[in-house]
């Protein structure tokens, strides 16, 4: 199989540089990065690439039942690592991403070196003594959401939306089309992130980690970042003055700034 | 009627001083009255999403005062927490990516408890180098738009549903069908002692159910009983009254073998079975009995027909004849029926070839108006006299098939030989 197509994996940067992988969280597509890419370019090896059902990956290669649990898009990660023969990379994970690349780290450790966790929560359900800011009602208000939001997807783009390389053309006439899924696989990402619960995972983290938090996270509010920043030994927690769950959005100067001073402590 | 934007009310025309004046009063609506009271919402946000203007009809649906709200609460404090989630997911990051989204379906919050769907469009607004400054979003009510979506979402769900249904349906009546078809003819014709036999069976109708039936199977000692006929109509009904014949004349063969009674038993059935039901039924058949002599190798052929085709015999010698049953009567039209009877005795190398009409009556020629017929079957016949029943019958299958769409009717053929050389026994073991 074509992991390379499979996964839509783009490779930027400097290619003598040490491997930085960049992976997108429940929503969108690589394109998340994009104000994060120039930051690294000059200095590192850059991998972005889509989980299979979302962004331009190859929607034919989803299956429910891989796809139901973290472990299968950590195996996504592991292959995209394993294809381009990765050593040591850098895994930047946002969001449920963050989750994914420890269990990745721990599924292939010679590849992947060090972690850094942008918005991270290991549960989204409240649980007792934990809160992680969501009760299960509130996971079927999101399904209900996605239901209602297709964001430009219809049967008939979606082959479209799934990879047209060569037809570049096509993305600029697709509204939204970078957050757009085929609607079924969309709801099965959302059950697979918000009902997850990976606390235990993060106790076998061995590799050097950087947490990153925002003081305004609605899906990861604050005190979970701590509960990350103390499951993993040896872990760095900074706390980004920034609103939302998206800080490489909506503040791309701090995150940078701590991403490069973080991968400079790593050579 | 079609209108103009340049065009300019005309002042002095009749009776226009009533909307002079409602011109006069559109004027003066100020731009702030229509931001308060615009029949759509409006908000203003921080990049942040510190909520920095609101306007009143917006304040009116979420049953909330200016004070409460501005400087003090953010957009997504409006909203469901699906729908904050979603905002965080989707709605923020394309906001940043592409500086508007538009028509996103969320649900804001009333304080008493309810919720108001709407469709909300927001568009960054950008400083003079670029940088963001604030958002800007309208917020319409979406109610009855939402509920007609949810309507349709639900019988497309329900529609998917029945298409899976009648899938599953489907798989498990061709199951069934497939049973049943099989119920009608033999898997595997049976092995008979000094001879070889071979059959081929074309299903006109797409669920396979056919109107055609053969058989072959063993009588006391070394005699065998062999059939062959056509019930009139196709599909299920077809099929019903072919197992019925099947049965009934596998079991008046064990009582009787001799071919006319087994016809005649089979005519009584069908007659008492159909006449009355108001969908009188019968079938053509031959039905005959073969007598091997061990000592010569010959088999003495009996059969009887009722309004079938005749049969033909393939002679080693390389000639092909007519086996002639005339006069027989359809089975089960009367209640007493007369059956023709024939006799032939087959040597080594010849073959008794059984078929149905389908194989005659085979519409040929470019405008598949000719039909195939009895000399065409009769000459090609010729051309494998000589041959085993296998090529025979291997050979006819191919002349079905590049009949094409002129065969439109089932096919059934038998052909029953005696081998040049003595077959071996399939009943022989091998000492391995």
């Amino acid at each position: 199989m074509d992991i390379v197509r499979r996964n839509n994996v783009t490779v930027t940067g400097n290619p003598h540089g040490p491997s930085v992988v960049l992976a997108h969280g429940f929503g969108c597509d690589q394109n998340m990065w994009r104000l994060t890419v120039p930051a690294l370019a000059e200095d590192y090896r850059v991998v972005m690439f889509d989980y299979v059902g979302s962004g331009r990956s190859d929607a034919s290669a989803f299956s429910e039942d891989r796809y139901s649990s973290l472990d299968g898009y950590a195996r996504d990660a592991v292959e995209v690592c394993d294809a381009l023969d990765l050593r040591d990379a850098v895994f930047v994970g946002h969001s449920v991403s963050a989750m994914i690349g420890a269990l990745a780290a721990d599924a292939a450790p010679e590849r992947i070196g060090a972690l850094v966790m942008v918005a991270p929560s290991p549960r989204y359900v409240d649980d007792d003594g934990y809160r992680g800011g969501f009760g299960a009602d509130d996971i079927d208000e999101l399904l209900a959401s996605l239901e209602s939001n297709y964001l430009g997807w219809s049967a008939a783009m979606a082959p479209a939306i799934m990879g047209n390389a060569e037809r570049p053309e096509l993305g600029e006439e697709l509204k939204n089309s970078f957050c757009a899924t085929d609607p079924d696989m969309a709801r099965v990402f959302a059950r697979t992130t918000f009902l997850s619960d990976s606390r235990e995972d993060l106790k076998r983290v061995r590799v050097p980690t950087l947490v990153l938090e925002c003081t305004q996270d609605v899906i990861a509010p604050q005190g979970v970042g701590a509960f990350v920043h103390e499951a993993i030994p040896g872990s760095v927690l900074i706390t980004l003055e920034a609103s939302g769950h998206c800080p490489h959005l909506s503040a791309p100067a701090a995150t940078n700034q701590a991403l490069v001073e973080f991968l400079a402590g790593l050579r | 009627m079609m209108c103009r934007a340049d065009q300019q009310p005309d002042p002095h025309r009749a009776g226009d001083e009533t909307s002079d004046a409602v011109f006069a009063a559109l004027l003066e609506d100020s731009a702030e009255e229509l931001y308060e009271s615009a029949p759509c919402g409006y908000l203003s946000t921080l990049m942040d999403g510190t909520i920095a203007k609101i306007n009143g009809t917006l304040l009116g649906w979420l049953g909330l005062e200016r004070e409460a709200v501005v400087g003090r609460m953010r957009f997504t404090d409006l909203l469901t927490v699906g729908g904050k989630l979603y905002h965080e997911t989707h709605f923020a990051p394309l906001l940043r990516m592409q500086g508007e989204i538009s028509g996103i379906a969320l649900e804001i919050k009333q304080t008493g408890g309810g919720r108001i769907p709407v469709l909300v469009s927001s568009v960054v607004k950008h400083g003079s180098t670029g940088e963001p400054l604030l958002i800007r979003a309208t917020v319409f009510d979406a109610r009855d738009r939402r509920s007609y979506e949810e309507e349709l979402l639900r019988r497309r769900k329900a529609a998917e549903e029945a298409r899976k249904q009648a899938e599953a349906d489907r798989a498990r009546l061709q199951n069934a069908l497939a049973v049943l078809q099989q119920s009608l003819l033999p898997d595997i014709l049976p092995s008979i002692p000094g001879m070889e036999a071979a059959a081929h069976y074309h299903a006109a109708s797409p669920d396979r159910l056919g109107g055609d039936f053969y058989d072959v199977f063993p009588l006391d000692g070394n005699r065998f009983a062999f059939f062959l006929g056509d019930v009139c109509g196709k599909g299920p009904q077809a099929a019903a009254l072919t197992s019925l014949t099947r049965y009934t004349l596998r079991a008046a063969a064990l009582h009787d073998p001799d071919p006319v009674c087994a016809l005649s038993t089979l005519n009584s059935v069908l007659h008492e079975r159909y006449t009355g039901s108001g969908d009188p039924r019968y079938c053509t058949a031959v039905f005959g009995t073969l007598e091997p002599d061990p000592a010569t190798g010959q088999v003495t052929v009996h059969l009887a027909a009722g309004g079938h085709p005749p049969a033909l015999v393939l002679r080693a010698d390389g000639t092909a004849d007519y086996l002639p049953t005339p006069g027989g009567l359809f089975v089960g039209i009367l209640p007493d029926a007369h059956f023709a009877t024939a006799t032939t005795t087959l040597d080594a190398g010849d073959t008794l070839l059984l078929y149905t009409d389908g194989l005659t009556e085979a519409r040929t020629g470019e405008d598949r108006t000719a039909l195939f017929g009895e000399d065409s079957l009769l000459a090609f016949a010729a051309h494998q006299a000589g041959r085993s029943p296998q090529a025979v019958i291997h050979a006819l299958t191919g002349l079905l098939n590049g009949f094409g769409d002129g065969l439109d009717d089932d096919t059934a053929l038998l052909a029953l030989g005696v081998p040049v050389r003595p077959a071996t026994s399939p009943a022989t073991r091998n000492p391995e």
